[in-house]
């Protein structure tokens, strides 16, 4: 049952990579997002399987058949579904086929068999993605780790004849492979350390030990985890591929680079929590990280003018918050997150995707404005989506991060309370700046491109992007007129409402006790968080009622006096955002200019982000470019490996050139040396 | 009776005289004869040592070998002719394009 999951779009793949190049538009887009939703009723059989059983015992495992065998050691392929996974299959299977509906329409305008390409990326990635939350040790979640990677560079490569997005796929891959590496040596040394990769059994080996005071061998291999993570989920340091990421189609942008693949370093601390919090060390690492991460992308998401790169960073700064939670022990607070989170990113990125195909492809800011009237569906739900992130009260996104800063603020992380806060003002700002100067004010879109100097449009290694993106292969085929603008088609409303619904409510099943609500996704989470649950299906009768206390929500009705004010707290900061995007980008938008103009040095640093990626060229790119072209390539392997080779020849050829001198051609010379050969071979047996 | 010691001295002389020729002679011809006459005192020791030892063992290999100098002689001559018709000498260090 729970291998139909990822059976489905396994299939789907199977036969649009095989047959989809003859098949029709409709058939192979159909059967794409067929099996998504065939996936996503699965998932919500298995879900509601196991929402019958007793709270700890929640868990369903399939084996499907043994991995490896080698002595003593064996991998099977197991999938298992716990809460923890039940909340991300039906995230990934339900926005999933949103998102696969929505593309139907997106990229009608590829041709068959691009299209059908398109689909069977999409679904192989949808396969993945489940293997790597389904799977029930660290190889089975590191298969799907490695694969939504690949699928993640092929889906950003798209439109590889488009230079920048072929280098904006590799950066993603490149990238991404650093952190997998730190990623396997972590799996590596929990191997050494426990002689197991299962998920249960090292928590279930974890929980009896005391954490970690001092640094060793679980904080390592926590943090070496935590490096995979931020690999994957685009934290500082490795955050730099996603913004770069968004050369791939919107949608691909709104289901990997928003809801489903980036979540998963999140997910995978989650699904080790035990693990994680018997390292405090680490945890605090990971919580600064989240914060950092957060405040960071949001001051760059203020400047930047690519709507998709807006919502990029604002991604990654969302994911600093999931951390940020994950970090201060909050994991069900971190999930509840990332669960909301998928519904408004999604929205918002599938509603920068209904602009920019209306538009034909424009996704500068600037030449936007005014398409309030002309695009009613996209803007409203752009602007609910919008609200949600901006942590507006009554909206899914006030709840899950108004519960982590709550958090962050019980466990006593003061400072990273702050910089929550700030952030959250930094998101209500920037998002309604894109909210203001895509839809309000007048139309610019009419006026023709200004010709950007190079450093005004910053892009990742020169890759001349966003102004051309215009040339992207999907969006000059058809050039209508451009004043009579489409909203979006119904296969794109239909997602965009049903993910606007979602923002609107998604949060209404964590609602906190302060609330009134009995926050029904923490206590539906609560299991996977502790070892309890864990030892229950290895031995049910070991489940001790004392055990639970470890981890998970520590705060719960005890801090409920502090909750709701500062619940108020960030509601004011989210709507004074709000209302001073309004003031500067709807009343006197020579504020903004004119702050530019005051600083312009900040200006240049945060439109530059903060020369980030210059930085990484000339600190890594470049000194392993060196190293590798003088030292690795013109001196080791040229001198040493190709000049021993070339040294070998050259011996033979000198020595020889001198031995070939006896050759002379002369039949008496022969006759001499054989002679005197014979003499001293008798002279030596005759008088030794 | 004459002792073994002569017939060897008498072989080695000969034979010395062989290998001179064949070093210091120019002449194709000449050389092939030199060549005969080492192979001559080998015969003569094989003979002179199968009767000092009272058995026909060295006579029998040295029909042998005479049967084998005679096709020697006669391929040689064939070659030498071969050569002459090529290069118009007899002289050995004529031929020397077969080298390096």
């Amino acid at each position: 049952m729970i291998a139909l999951i990822p059976l489905f779009p396994l299939l789907g793949f199977a036969i649009n990579a095989s047959m989809g190049r003859r098949l029709p538009k409709a058939v192979s887009g159909g059967l794409a997002s067929l099996v998504m939703v065939a996936s996503f009723v699965v998932s919500v059989m298995v879900v509601w399987q196991i929402a019958d059983l007793a709270p700890t015992q929640r868990v369903i495992e399939q084996t499907l058949y043994t991995w490896i065998t080698s002595g003593d050691f064996k991998i099977d392929l197991t999938l298992r579904v716990d809460p923890l996974a039940s909340v991300m299959i039906l995230v990934i299977t339900g926005i999933g086929s949103l998102i696969h509906i929505y593309s139907t329409a997106y990229m009608h305008e590829e041709v068959d068999r691009e299209f059908a390409r398109y689909f069977s990326y999409l679904n192989l990635f949808a396969f993945f993605m489940l293997v790597l939350v389904l799977g029930a040790s660290f190889l089975v979640l590191f298969v799907g780790w490695e694969g939504v990677g690949l699928c993640s560079y092929l889906l950003i490569g798209f439109w590889f004849e488009k230079r920048s997005a072929a280098d904006a796929g590799k950066k993603a891959f490149v990238v991404n492979r650093i952190g997998d590496y730190a990623f396997i040596l972590g799996t590596l040394l929990l191997f050494v350390r426990f002689g197991t990769l299962d998920f249960q059994r090292i928590a279930s080996a974890t929980a009896p030990l005391a954490p970690e005071s001092m640094f060793g061998t679980l904080s390592v291999a926590t943090l070496l985890l935590f490096i995979g993570a931020t690999g994957k989920s685009a934290q500082i340091p490795l955050y730099v591929w996603l913004p770069d990421a968004m050369e791939g189609p919107t949608p691909v942008s709104a289901l990997i680079h928003a809801a489903t693949m980036v979540t998963a370093g999140v997910y995978m601390i989650g699904r080790n929590a035990v693990l994680f919090s018997h390292a405090p060390e680490t945890m605090m690492v990971v919580a600064t990280i989240g914060a950092a991460t957060a405040l960071f992308a949001g001051t760059i998401g203020l400047v930047q003018n690519d709507i998709k790169r807006v919502l990029a960073y604002s991604t990654v700064s969302q994911l600093g918050y999931m951390f940020l939670a994950m970090g201060v022990g909050a994991f069900g607070a971190g999930i509840f997150h990332l669960y909301t989170h998928a519904f408004f990113k999604a929205c918002l990125f599938l509603g920068s995707g209904a602009v920019i195909h209306a538009l034909h492809g424009e996704q500068d800011v600037r030449n936007m404005g005014g398409l309030k009237a002309a695009l009613p569906t996209t803007y409203w739900t752009f602007l609910i989506a919008s609200l949600a992130i901006a942590g507006v009260p009554g909206l899914a996104g006030f709840f899950s991060k108004d519960e982590i800063l709550f958090e962050t603020f019980a466990h006593g992380h003061t400072i990273l309370w702050t910089i929550g806060i700030l952030t959250s003002l930094l998101t209500a700002t920037y998002m309604f700046r894109l909210v203001f100067l895509t839809f309000h004010g007048t139309r610019r879109h009419d006026a023709p491109a200004p010709q950007h100097p190079e450093e005004e449009e910053p892009t990742a290694h020169g890759a001349p992007s966003h102004t051309a993106a215009s040339d992207a292969p999907s969006h000059d085929s058809h050039v209508a007129p451009s004043h009579h603008l489409h909203d979006a088609p119904a296969a794109m409303a239909f997602a965009l409402v049903v993910l606007a619904i979602g923002s609107v409510f998604a949060g209404y099943i964590g609602i906190p006790g302060a609330l009134g609500g009995h926050n029904a996704l923490g206590s539906w989470l609560e299991p996977s968080f502790t070892a309890r649950s864990v030892t229950t299906l290895a031995d049910a009768q070991v489940a001790e009622p004392g055990e639970a206390s470890g981890t998970g929500e520590a705060g719960g009705e005890v801090n409920s006096g502090v909750e709701l004010p500062l619940m108020l707290v960030s509601s004011v900061v989210a709507i004074a955002g709000i209302a001073l995007a309004a003031f500067i980008w709807l009343k006197r938008r020579e504020i903004a200019d004119k702050a530019a103009a005051t600083f312009p040095g900040l200006y240049r640093l945060l439109l530059n982000k903060y020369y980030v990626d210059e930085i990484y060229d000339a600190t890594v790119v470049q000194p392993i470019r060196i190293v590798s072209q003088e030292g690795l390539w013109r001196g080791i392997d040229v001198n040493i490996i190709d000049g021993a080779v070339n040294g070998t020849a050259s011996i033979v050829d000198g020595s020889s050139s001198l031995l070939r001198r006896l050759q002379s051609g002369s039949v008496r010379t022969y006759a001499g040396s054989l002679f005197i050969g014979v003499v001293l071979i008798l002279g030596y047996y005759l008088w030794r | 009776m004459i002792p073994l010691g002569h017939y060897l001295v008498v072989s080695a002389i000969l034979f010395a005289i062989g290998t001179a020729g064949v070093f210091l002679r120019r002449n194709l011809i000449t050389i092939l004869l030199s060549i005969e006459i080492m192979l001559n005192a080998v015969n003569l020791t094989f003979v002179a040592f199968g009767r000092a030892q009272g058995n026909v063992d060295g006579q029998i290999i040295t029909f042998f070998v005479m049967t084998v100098a005679a096709a020697e002689a006669a391929v040689g001559l064939a070659i030498v002719i071969a050569l002459f018709r090529h290069r118009e000498s007899l002289n050995p260090d004529a031929f020397t394009s077969l080298k390096w």
